[in-house]
């Protein structure tokens, strides 16, 4: 992984003074790939950089809580201030409103506080045995981004996008409730992804297409397993050709488990969420900054177009947390110092299902 | 173009490339990987083998998942270069990502009979007695999706394209993700694949989790009977991989150094 991670930084390098000018919203990723921002500098530094144009994300919601669409929305809202047109399809009545919940950038002015506040903040919290764990991906990414700003931005949950960042863009917001069948919404697609053909070396702009809650039982194609199925797969061979990232998040839950993991075979890069419960006392015992906890974030795929080299990260769990309730960070899990007093909290590490599955720490 | 020292896949699958004809001629190779450790490399390694060894063979690869820039960079990476060979058409790549067959009944089977007619036609072209052909498919379960899940009609196409392994001699190779199919009561078309297979390679993650070190691990089961010392029992060989740009490692477990 370290060598694909330092040819694609030496790519940017190469390339950055043409693509930077041209359009801030894109950088060259490993193996002949364009990358642009999740909207979350964190998740794009666990994922190399972006997502890929052309790939597939899909996002496994939680029945219990929304997460998903804290990650949609920085997805959309990063976007359209790339001013990167948008297609947004929901099962709600009112998709358009839902643009009016998008989170605005934050501005330059408390730009240096939260990078100086979270490092002071790690420096004092974390026990030494588990520093080793922190660092590196972050200084990875400070080499990649190679000073480009306008790439990622962080954004400001509390906040709504001004109006500026809407007019004069292509939005397209539809309501999947009222389909009996997904041809309109493959059509709707097709048609929108024809905006962005992968035509040679420029590329002018990259579209995002962002379907909330695919299958969820709202929409009246939701008992038809192999039409959604296929809808997925040629959704997914359309953008393989054209300069676009699409996003579908989907409750598991809801579809037969052979379904679902069709669904995610077909994911280039592949995402869940879990909710984490309120009062957990033994989970509280266990992770530091439990309070700040709003979910958990797993990896479970990270795309490879042209490569055959699977992307094993550090971890696979992390954390979502709200800095200052406002801007979105994650962060790896880090388990609590053994405290002296409870000599049982070892053994209990092992039961915690959250801290199984971060990989670094079973090793 | 030599190859290079067997290693322990090709072992396992028995790949010489001096042996003439090929040691997987008329065989069906399949594999089966699961969401955390995709089993693609393994298409890319016997591609690669298949296209470097034998300046006679020839490949018919139905791409379901990735369009060919996507292999052509990972073989060029193998050191092996897809698009001459086309133009050679040594490597006949048919491009089924946006195949799709409107709906079940009539209209699949005719949509799966044209492809496997597509097939016979390439091969009727080539001359099986000096040719080595591997047929290729990069994923059943999409196939399945393509033809709106009538795995009985998918079935029937697999059969077909296995009744040329006996005809031609051709070696075919498929990929399908087992996962998929765990929670089924009777999974037919897996449980069948399976069956049928001349050598099936499970590809799996280890138990313990990802690691940076080794990928995964995988299980060849070669169900070879005849050879030359008469008939020999079903050898299994396992071993775990790491897979890097230009070569994949193999190694015994806990032989990593």
């Amino acid at each position: 992984m370290a060598a694909t991670k330092t040819r694609g930084s030496s790519f940017s390098r190469n390339l950055s003074a043409v693509t930077s000018t041209q359009n801030p919203g894109l950088k060259h990723g490993p193996n002949g790939t364009m990358l642009l921002s999740s909207g979350i500098p964190d998740l794009d530094k666990m994922l190399g950089g972006g997502f890929s144009l052309g790939s597939l994300v899909m996002i496994m919601e939680d029945a219990e809580a929304p997460h998903h669409m804290l990650l949609l929305r920085n997805f959309m809202s990063q976007g359209l201030v790339h001013k990167q047109p948008l297609l947004y399809a929901s099962p709600t009545r009112d998709p358009k409103g839902f643009l009016g919940t998008l989170p605005s950038p934050k501005t330059l002015k408390d730009d240096t506080s939260r990078g100086h506040d979270s490092n002071n903040e790690k420096d004092l919290r974390i026990a030494w045995q588990y520093k080793k764990y922190f660092g590196e991906p972050q200084l990875n990414v400070n080499a990649s981004n190679g000073g480009k700003h306008d790439y990622s931005n962080d954004f400001d949950l509390r906040k709504p996008l001004e109006r500026q960042f809407f007019s004069g863009l292509p939005i397209e917001c539809v309501s999947i409730q009222d389909f009996t069948s997904l041809a309109p919404l493959q059509d709707l697609c097709a048609k929108f992804l024809a905006q962005f053909p992968r035509t040679g070396v420029s590329i002018s702009s990259a579209g995002r297409i962002a379907i909330q809650s695919f299958c969820s039982p709202q929409c009246k194609y939701s008992n038809m397993e192999w039409h959604m199925l296929s809808f997925i797969r040629s959704l997914k061979s359309m953008t393989r050709t054209s300069n676009a990232v699409v996003v579908v998040t989907f409750p598991p839950s809801l579809l037969s488990p052979s379904c679902s993991k069709r669904l995610q075979h077909m994911a280039d890069t592949l995402l869940s969420v879990k909710a984490i419960p309120d009062e957990d006392k033994e989970m509280e015992k266990l992770l530091t900054g439990y309070q700040d906890m709003v979910g958990l974030l797993n990896v479970h795929k990270v795309a490879r177009l042209n490569t055959q080299v699977p992307v094993i990260l550090e971890a696979t769990t992390f954390s979502i947390k709200l800095q200052k309730r406002r801007f979105l960070v994650l962060e790896c899990l880090n388990q609590a110092p053994v405290d002296g007093s409870s000599g049982s909290s070892y053994g209990k590490s092992g039961t915690c299902s959250g801290s199984t599955k971060a990989g670094p720490l079973d090793f | 173009m030599e190859y290079d020292a067997l290693n322990l896949l090709d072992e396992a699958l028995s790949l010489n490339s001096q042996a003439k004809p090929s040691s997987l001629c008329g065989r069906f190779l399949l594999v089966e990987d699961c969401v955390e450790t995709s089993g693609a490399f393994v298409l890319h390694h016997l591609l690669k083998w298949s296209l470097s060894s034998h300046p006679s063979s020839v490949v018919i690869f139905l791409a379901f998942s990735h369009p060919f820039v996507h292999y052509d960079r990972i073989l060029r990476k193998l050191g092996c270069n897809l698009a001459a060979q086309r133009d050679n058409s040594r490597f006949i790549f048919i491009d089924m990502l946006l195949f799709h067959i409107p709906d079940e009944g009539k209209a699949s089977q005719d949509g799966l009979l044209t492809l496997f007619e597509k097939i016979q036609e390439v091969i009727s072209t080539l001359d099986p007695a000096s040719n080595d052909i591997i047929i290729m498919i990069d994923d059943i379960s999409l196939l399945e999706v393509a033809s709106n899940g009538s795995s009985n009609d998918v079935l029937d196409f697999l059969h077909y394209c296995l009744t040329l392994t006996s005809e031609y001699g051709c070696t075919f190779v498929a990929l399908d993700h087992k996962d998929i199919y765990l929670n089924e009561e009777r999974p037919m078309l897996t449980l069948e694949m399976e069956y049928l297979a001349d050598i099936l390679v499970k590809v799996e993650p280890l138990a313990t989790g990802l690691a940076k070190d080794v990928h995964g691990q995988l299980m060849v089961l070669n169900k070879e009977i005849h050879n030359r010392h008469g008939s020999s029992p079903i050898k299994v060989h396992k071993f775990q991989f790491k897979i890097k740009e230009n070569v994949i490692e193999y190694f015994y477990p806990g032989t990593k150094s």
